[in-house]
Protein backbone atom coordinates (compact mmCIF):
# COMPACT_ATOMS: atom_id res chain seq x y z
CA UNK A 1 0.00 0.00 0.00
CA UNK A 2 0.94 3.59 -0.85
CA UNK A 3 -0.60 6.97 -0.49
CA UNK A 4 -1.66 7.17 -4.71
CA UNK A 5 -3.56 3.44 -3.98
CA UNK A 6 -5.37 4.65 -0.75
CA UNK A 7 -6.00 9.00 -1.24
CA UNK A 8 -7.74 10.61 -3.65
CA UNK A 9 -8.19 14.32 -3.97
CA UNK A 10 -11.33 16.57 -4.19
CA UNK A 11 -10.41 17.67 -7.73
CA UNK A 12 -10.38 13.64 -8.48
CA UNK A 13 -13.61 13.59 -6.49
CA UNK A 14 -15.51 16.39 -8.26
CA UNK A 15 -14.49 15.15 -11.82
CA UNK A 16 -15.85 10.94 -10.73
CA UNK A 17 -19.01 12.30 -9.10
CA UNK A 18 -21.40 10.24 -11.28
CA UNK A 19 -19.42 7.76 -12.85
CA UNK A 20 -20.30 4.14 -12.84
CA UNK A 21 -18.83 1.67 -10.62
CA UNK A 22 -17.67 4.57 -8.06
CA UNK A 23 -19.56 5.43 -4.81
CA UNK A 24 -18.85 7.87 -2.49
CA UNK A 25 -19.95 7.30 1.21
CA UNK A 26 -20.11 9.91 4.08
CA UNK A 27 -19.51 8.73 7.55
CA UNK A 28 -19.77 11.60 10.06
CA UNK A 29 -18.98 11.97 13.69
CA UNK A 30 -21.72 14.00 14.07
CA UNK A 31 -24.23 11.97 11.96
CA UNK A 32 -26.72 14.31 11.14
CA UNK A 33 -23.96 16.18 8.76
CA UNK A 34 -25.06 14.07 5.68
CA UNK A 35 -28.46 15.67 5.86
CA UNK A 36 -27.49 19.02 5.46
CA UNK A 37 -25.40 18.80 2.58
CA UNK A 38 -23.82 15.98 1.09
CA UNK A 39 -21.02 15.25 -1.63
CA UNK A 40 -23.16 14.58 -4.57
CA UNK A 41 -24.42 11.22 -5.28
CA UNK A 42 -22.84 10.46 -1.82
CA UNK A 43 -24.77 7.95 0.58
CA UNK A 44 -24.47 7.80 4.33
CA UNK A 45 -23.65 5.34 6.37
CA UNK A 46 -24.32 5.86 10.05
CA UNK A 47 -21.48 5.07 12.38
CA UNK A 48 -23.44 4.72 15.30
CA UNK A 49 -26.42 2.54 14.16
CA UNK A 50 -24.33 0.98 11.23
CA UNK A 51 -21.25 0.25 11.82
CA UNK A 52 -21.15 -1.82 15.41
CA UNK A 53 -23.24 -4.45 16.59
CA UNK A 54 -26.26 -2.36 18.11
CA UNK A 55 -26.37 -4.80 21.69
CA UNK A 56 -22.66 -6.23 22.23
CA UNK A 57 -20.07 -3.89 22.07
CA UNK A 58 -18.09 -5.16 18.80
CA UNK A 59 -17.95 -4.00 15.19
CA UNK A 60 -20.45 -5.43 12.74
CA UNK A 61 -20.21 -9.21 12.22
CA UNK A 62 -19.54 -10.40 8.87
CA UNK A 63 -23.52 -11.27 8.17
CA UNK A 64 -24.28 -7.67 9.27
CA UNK A 65 -21.29 -5.98 7.24
CA UNK A 66 -22.64 -7.81 4.09
CA UNK A 67 -26.48 -6.92 5.43
CA UNK A 68 -25.22 -3.21 5.28
CA UNK A 69 -23.33 -2.70 1.76
CA UNK A 70 -26.07 -5.18 0.21
CA UNK A 71 -28.86 -2.25 1.46
CA UNK A 72 -26.90 0.31 0.53
CA UNK A 73 -26.23 -0.81 -3.04
CA UNK A 74 -22.56 -1.54 -2.90
CA UNK A 75 -21.32 -4.13 -4.62
CA UNK A 76 -18.14 -6.31 -4.53
CA UNK A 77 -16.34 -4.58 -7.64
CA UNK A 78 -17.40 -1.42 -6.57
CA UNK A 79 -14.72 1.47 -5.83
CA UNK A 80 -16.00 2.99 -2.55
CA UNK A 81 -14.84 6.86 -1.81
CA UNK A 82 -14.65 7.12 2.10
CA UNK A 83 -15.21 10.76 3.22
CA UNK A 84 -16.40 12.07 6.43
CA UNK A 85 -16.09 15.17 9.26
CA UNK A 86 -13.76 15.98 11.85
CA UNK A 87 -10.68 15.41 9.65
CA UNK A 88 -11.91 11.95 7.96
CA UNK A 89 -12.23 10.35 12.00
CA UNK A 90 -15.10 8.10 11.49
CA UNK A 91 -14.34 7.92 7.85
CA UNK A 92 -11.09 6.33 8.85
CA UNK A 93 -12.93 3.85 10.95
CA UNK A 94 -15.28 2.81 8.22
CA UNK A 95 -12.35 2.53 6.07
CA UNK A 96 -10.40 0.29 8.53
CA UNK A 97 -14.16 -2.03 8.77
CA UNK A 98 -14.04 -2.34 5.07
CA UNK A 99 -10.43 -3.47 4.96
CA UNK A 100 -11.40 -6.19 7.51
CA UNK A 101 -14.32 -7.30 5.82
CA UNK A 102 -11.92 -7.72 2.21
CA UNK A 103 -12.86 -4.41 -0.02
CA UNK A 104 -10.75 -4.51 -2.39
CA UNK A 105 -11.52 -1.20 -4.02
CA UNK A 106 -11.33 1.19 -1.17
CA UNK A 107 -10.21 5.04 -1.02
CA UNK A 108 -10.66 7.75 1.34
CA UNK A 109 -11.01 11.30 0.34
CA UNK A 110 -7.78 13.51 1.66
CA UNK A 111 -8.99 16.53 3.51
CA UNK A 112 -12.97 14.69 3.80
CA UNK A 113 -15.76 16.78 4.33
CA UNK A 114 -13.93 19.67 5.64
CA UNK A 115 -11.33 20.03 3.24
CA UNK A 116 -14.60 20.17 0.54
CA UNK A 117 -16.29 22.73 2.12
CA UNK A 118 -13.43 25.31 2.86
CA UNK A 119 -12.79 24.73 -1.21
CA UNK A 120 -16.38 25.78 -1.76
CA UNK A 121 -17.41 22.99 -3.27
CA UNK A 122 -20.88 21.60 -4.32
CA UNK A 123 -22.90 20.19 -1.41
CA UNK A 124 -26.37 19.00 -2.18
CA UNK A 125 -29.41 17.44 0.28
CA UNK A 126 -31.00 15.33 -3.37
CA UNK A 127 -32.21 12.08 -1.84
CA UNK A 128 -29.54 9.34 -3.01
CA UNK A 129 -31.37 6.38 -3.81
CA UNK A 130 -29.10 3.13 -4.88
CA UNK A 131 -30.74 -0.01 -6.11
CA UNK A 132 -29.66 -2.80 -3.37
CA UNK A 133 -26.84 -5.09 -4.11
CA UNK A 134 -25.91 -9.14 -2.66
CA UNK A 135 -22.45 -7.95 -1.27
CA UNK A 136 -20.11 -11.01 -0.05
CA UNK A 137 -18.06 -9.95 2.71
CA UNK A 138 -14.22 -12.01 3.50
CA UNK A 139 -13.85 -13.08 6.87
CA UNK A 140 -12.65 -11.02 9.22
CA UNK A 141 -8.58 -10.16 8.16
CA UNK A 142 -7.50 -10.05 12.49
CA UNK A 143 -4.30 -9.03 10.85
CA UNK A 144 -5.67 -5.61 11.63
CA UNK A 145 -7.17 -5.66 14.52
CA UNK A 146 -6.05 -6.29 18.18
CA UNK A 147 -7.62 -7.64 21.30
CA UNK A 148 -7.26 -6.75 24.97
CA UNK A 149 -5.08 -9.53 25.31
CA UNK A 150 -2.34 -8.92 22.62
CA UNK A 151 -1.65 -5.19 23.67
CA UNK A 152 -1.38 -6.63 27.48
CA UNK A 153 1.20 -8.69 25.79
CA UNK A 154 2.51 -6.11 23.94
CA UNK A 155 3.60 -4.13 26.66
CA UNK A 156 7.55 -3.71 26.35
CA UNK A 157 7.71 -5.28 22.89
CA UNK A 158 5.97 -3.78 20.28
CA UNK A 159 5.23 -0.43 19.44
CA UNK A 160 2.19 0.76 21.30
CA UNK A 161 0.62 3.76 19.66
CA UNK A 162 -1.27 6.03 22.11
CA UNK A 163 -3.17 9.10 19.34
CA UNK A 164 -4.93 10.77 21.89
CA UNK A 165 -4.31 13.77 22.94
CA UNK A 166 -1.58 14.63 25.90
CA UNK A 167 -3.70 15.56 28.25
CA UNK A 168 -6.08 12.20 28.03
CA UNK A 169 -2.53 10.54 27.67
CA UNK A 170 -1.23 11.84 31.08
CA UNK A 171 -4.71 11.12 32.38
CA UNK A 172 -5.61 14.70 32.83
CA UNK A 173 -9.10 14.33 31.00
CA UNK A 174 -10.56 11.63 29.90
CA UNK A 175 -12.25 12.17 26.59
CA UNK A 176 -11.46 14.51 24.03
CA UNK A 177 -12.23 18.14 25.00
CA UNK A 178 -15.31 18.85 22.55
CA UNK A 179 -16.78 16.12 25.07
CA UNK A 180 -18.03 15.95 28.49
CA UNK A 181 -15.39 14.36 30.71
CA UNK A 182 -17.93 11.90 32.42
CA UNK A 183 -16.35 8.59 32.28
CA UNK A 184 -15.98 5.61 34.76
CA UNK A 185 -12.90 4.13 33.28
CA UNK A 186 -9.51 4.89 34.89
CA UNK A 187 -7.23 7.56 33.34
CA UNK A 188 -3.77 7.13 31.75
CA UNK A 189 -2.21 5.47 29.00
CA UNK A 190 -0.94 1.46 28.51
CA UNK A 191 2.80 1.29 29.95
CA UNK A 192 5.51 1.38 27.30
CA UNK A 193 3.22 3.56 24.92
CA UNK A 194 4.17 6.46 22.89
CA UNK A 195 2.16 9.48 22.22
CA UNK A 196 2.01 10.56 19.12
CA UNK A 197 -1.54 12.40 18.42
CA UNK A 198 -3.12 11.73 15.60
CA UNK A 199 -3.47 15.08 14.63
CA UNK A 200 -0.10 15.46 13.94
CA UNK A 201 -0.63 13.62 10.99
CA UNK A 202 -2.65 16.05 9.48
CA UNK A 203 -2.73 19.28 8.04
CA UNK A 204 -5.33 22.10 9.06
CA UNK A 205 -7.33 21.84 6.25
CA UNK A 206 -7.71 17.97 7.29
CA UNK A 207 -5.36 16.35 4.53
CA UNK A 208 -2.75 13.74 5.65
CA UNK A 209 1.19 15.91 5.71
CA UNK A 210 3.78 14.36 3.16
CA UNK A 211 5.19 10.69 3.71
CA UNK A 212 8.69 12.65 4.27
CA UNK A 213 6.89 14.37 7.52
CA UNK A 214 4.62 11.74 8.37
CA UNK A 215 7.99 9.18 8.70
CA UNK A 216 9.94 12.07 10.86
CA UNK A 217 7.32 12.71 12.99
CA UNK A 218 6.71 9.12 14.05
CA UNK A 219 10.49 8.33 13.97
CA UNK A 220 11.28 11.41 16.28
CA UNK A 221 8.70 10.10 18.44
CA UNK A 222 10.16 6.95 19.52
CA UNK A 223 8.47 4.73 16.58
CA UNK A 224 10.19 1.57 15.63
CA UNK A 225 9.14 0.77 12.03
CA UNK A 226 11.20 -2.47 12.48
CA UNK A 227 8.54 -3.96 15.26
CA UNK A 228 4.94 -4.67 15.36
CA UNK A 229 2.30 -1.92 16.03
CA UNK A 230 -0.93 -1.19 18.04
CA UNK A 231 -2.80 1.95 17.69
CA UNK A 232 -4.95 3.14 20.25
CA UNK A 233 -7.01 6.09 21.11
CA UNK A 234 -10.68 6.34 23.39
CA UNK A 235 -13.51 3.96 20.95
CA UNK A 236 -11.05 3.00 18.32
CA UNK A 237 -11.68 5.69 15.53
CA UNK A 238 -8.88 8.28 16.02
CA UNK A 239 -6.52 5.42 16.07
CA UNK A 240 -7.87 4.51 12.77
CA UNK A 241 -6.89 7.40 11.31
CA UNK A 242 -3.51 6.70 12.57
CA UNK A 243 -3.66 3.03 11.34
CA UNK A 244 -4.35 4.40 8.35
CA UNK A 245 -1.29 6.60 8.29
CA UNK A 246 0.96 3.70 9.30
CA UNK A 247 -0.21 0.74 7.12
CA UNK A 248 -1.89 2.14 4.53
CA UNK A 249 0.52 5.54 3.98
CA UNK A 250 3.75 4.36 4.62
CA UNK A 251 3.28 0.68 4.59
CA UNK A 252 4.17 -0.57 7.48
CA UNK A 253 3.30 -4.59 7.49
CA UNK A 254 2.14 -5.15 11.24
CA UNK A 255 -0.27 -2.31 11.81
CA UNK A 256 -3.27 -3.52 13.96
CA UNK A 257 -5.98 -1.19 15.58
CA UNK A 258 -7.02 -1.59 18.89
CA UNK A 259 -11.03 -0.85 18.61
CA UNK A 260 -11.80 -1.48 22.27
CA UNK A 261 -9.37 1.16 23.20
CA UNK A 262 -8.93 3.10 25.76
CA UNK A 263 -12.87 2.67 26.82
CA UNK A 264 -12.33 -1.24 27.21
CA UNK A 265 -8.25 -1.11 28.60
CA UNK A 266 -8.97 1.80 31.06
CA UNK A 267 -12.63 -0.32 32.66
CA UNK A 268 -9.73 -3.79 32.25
CA UNK A 269 -9.20 -5.18 36.09
CA UNK A 270 -6.31 -5.28 37.43
CA UNK A 271 -4.13 -4.46 34.32
CA UNK A 272 -1.13 -2.04 34.08
CA UNK A 273 -2.10 1.58 33.99
CA UNK A 274 0.63 4.30 33.38
CA UNK A 275 0.40 8.12 34.01
CA UNK A 276 1.86 11.34 33.55
CA UNK A 277 3.43 12.29 30.42
CA UNK A 278 6.33 11.70 28.74
CA UNK B 1 -21.01 10.26 25.39
CA UNK B 2 -19.93 9.17 21.37
CA UNK B 3 -21.48 11.26 18.67
CA UNK B 4 -20.47 15.09 17.98
CA UNK B 5 -22.17 17.69 20.26
CA UNK B 6 -24.21 19.82 19.24
CA UNK B 7 -22.78 23.19 19.45
CA UNK B 8 -25.98 25.36 20.20
CA UNK B 9 -25.58 27.91 22.93
CA UNK B 10 -27.32 25.84 25.68
CA UNK B 11 -25.36 23.92 27.79
CA UNK B 12 -25.89 19.85 27.50
CA UNK B 13 -27.98 19.52 30.84
CA UNK B 14 -26.27 18.15 34.15
CA UNK B 15 -22.96 19.92 33.24
CA UNK B 16 -21.43 21.13 36.37
CA UNK B 17 -19.73 24.14 36.16
CA UNK B 18 -18.02 23.89 39.66
CA UNK B 19 -16.49 20.77 38.13
CA UNK B 20 -16.02 21.55 34.23
CA UNK B 21 -13.97 24.09 32.37
CA UNK B 22 -16.35 25.13 29.39
CA UNK B 23 -15.08 27.32 26.72
CA UNK B 24 -18.09 28.92 24.74
CA UNK B 25 -18.32 31.89 21.83
CA UNK B 26 -19.46 32.73 18.41
CA UNK B 27 -17.43 32.80 15.38
CA UNK B 28 -17.91 36.40 13.52
CA UNK B 29 -16.88 38.09 10.55
CA UNK B 30 -17.65 42.01 10.09
CA UNK B 31 -19.93 41.05 13.40
CA UNK B 32 -22.32 38.62 11.91
CA UNK B 33 -22.28 34.94 13.09
CA UNK B 34 -20.16 32.37 11.00
CA UNK B 35 -21.91 29.30 10.53
CA UNK B 36 -20.16 25.76 9.81
CA UNK B 37 -16.89 27.50 10.32
CA UNK B 38 -14.17 24.63 11.95
CA UNK B 39 -13.12 25.95 15.24
CA UNK B 40 -10.03 24.42 16.56
CA UNK B 41 -9.20 24.02 20.18
CA UNK B 42 -4.86 24.40 20.74
CA UNK B 43 -3.52 24.16 23.92
CA UNK B 44 -0.47 26.70 25.05
CA UNK B 45 1.84 24.95 22.91
CA UNK B 46 -0.15 25.64 19.98
CA UNK B 47 -0.97 21.55 20.01
CA UNK B 48 -4.30 20.38 18.46
CA UNK B 49 -6.49 19.70 21.16
CA UNK B 50 -10.00 19.72 19.58
CA UNK B 51 -12.20 20.56 16.74
CA UNK B 52 -16.15 21.52 16.29
CA UNK B 53 -17.97 22.94 13.46
CA UNK B 54 -20.29 26.19 14.00
CA UNK B 55 -23.39 26.25 15.01
CA UNK B 56 -25.85 27.77 12.88
CA UNK B 57 -25.42 31.22 15.19
CA UNK B 58 -21.53 30.74 15.39
CA UNK B 59 -21.45 29.35 17.66
CA UNK B 60 -18.86 26.87 19.42
CA UNK B 61 -18.57 24.97 22.78
CA UNK B 62 -15.00 22.75 24.37
CA UNK B 63 -15.09 21.47 27.37
CA UNK B 64 -11.37 22.21 28.57
CA UNK B 65 -9.45 22.96 31.96
CA UNK B 66 -7.74 25.53 33.61
CA UNK B 67 -4.68 27.08 31.49
CA UNK B 68 -3.93 29.02 28.26
CA UNK B 69 -6.24 28.15 25.09
CA UNK B 70 -6.21 29.32 21.45
CA UNK B 71 -9.35 29.22 19.47
CA UNK B 72 -8.89 29.19 16.03
CA UNK B 73 -11.54 29.21 13.43
CA UNK B 74 -11.23 28.31 9.78
CA UNK B 75 -14.09 29.67 7.54
CA UNK B 76 -14.86 30.30 3.87
CA UNK B 77 -14.72 34.05 5.00
CA UNK B 78 -10.80 33.42 6.21
CA UNK B 79 -9.33 32.57 9.62
CA UNK B 80 -9.08 33.86 13.14
CA UNK B 81 -7.67 33.21 16.32
CA UNK B 82 -8.03 34.48 20.02
CA UNK B 83 -6.56 33.62 23.23
CA UNK B 84 -8.67 32.06 26.44
CA UNK B 85 -7.45 31.69 29.65
CA UNK B 86 -9.59 30.20 32.05
CA UNK B 87 -8.56 30.28 35.61
CA UNK B 88 -10.92 27.58 37.34
CA UNK B 89 -13.91 26.17 36.18
CA UNK B 90 -16.35 27.86 35.20
CA UNK B 91 -18.37 29.37 31.65
CA UNK B 92 -15.70 31.21 29.54
CA UNK B 93 -16.64 33.09 26.62
CA UNK B 94 -14.65 34.41 23.63
CA UNK B 95 -15.38 35.41 20.28
CA UNK B 96 -13.54 34.82 17.27
CA UNK B 97 -12.93 36.83 14.64
CA UNK B 98 -12.26 36.00 10.90
CA UNK B 99 -11.23 38.09 8.01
Amino acid sequence: MSRQDVLVTADWAEKNLGTDGIVFVEVDEDTTAYDGGHIPGAIKINWTTELQDQVRRDILTKEQFEQLLSAKGISNDDTVVLYGGNNNWFAAYAYWQFKLYGHEKLKLLDGGRKKWELDGRTLTTDVVERTPTTYKAKDPDNAIRAFRDEVVQAIGNKNLVDVRSPDEFSGKILAPAHLPQEQSQRPGHVPTAINIPWSKAANEDGTFKSDEELRQLYAEAGYDPNKPTIAYCRIGERSSHTWVVLHELLGYDDVKNYDGSWTEYGSLVGVPIETGAK
Amino acid sequence: MCAAPDQGTALPPNTDLTKETVLTGRVVADGQPVAGAFVRLLDSTGEFTAEVVSSATGGYRFFAAPGTWTVRALSRQGNGQTEVRPTGPGLYEAEVAVA
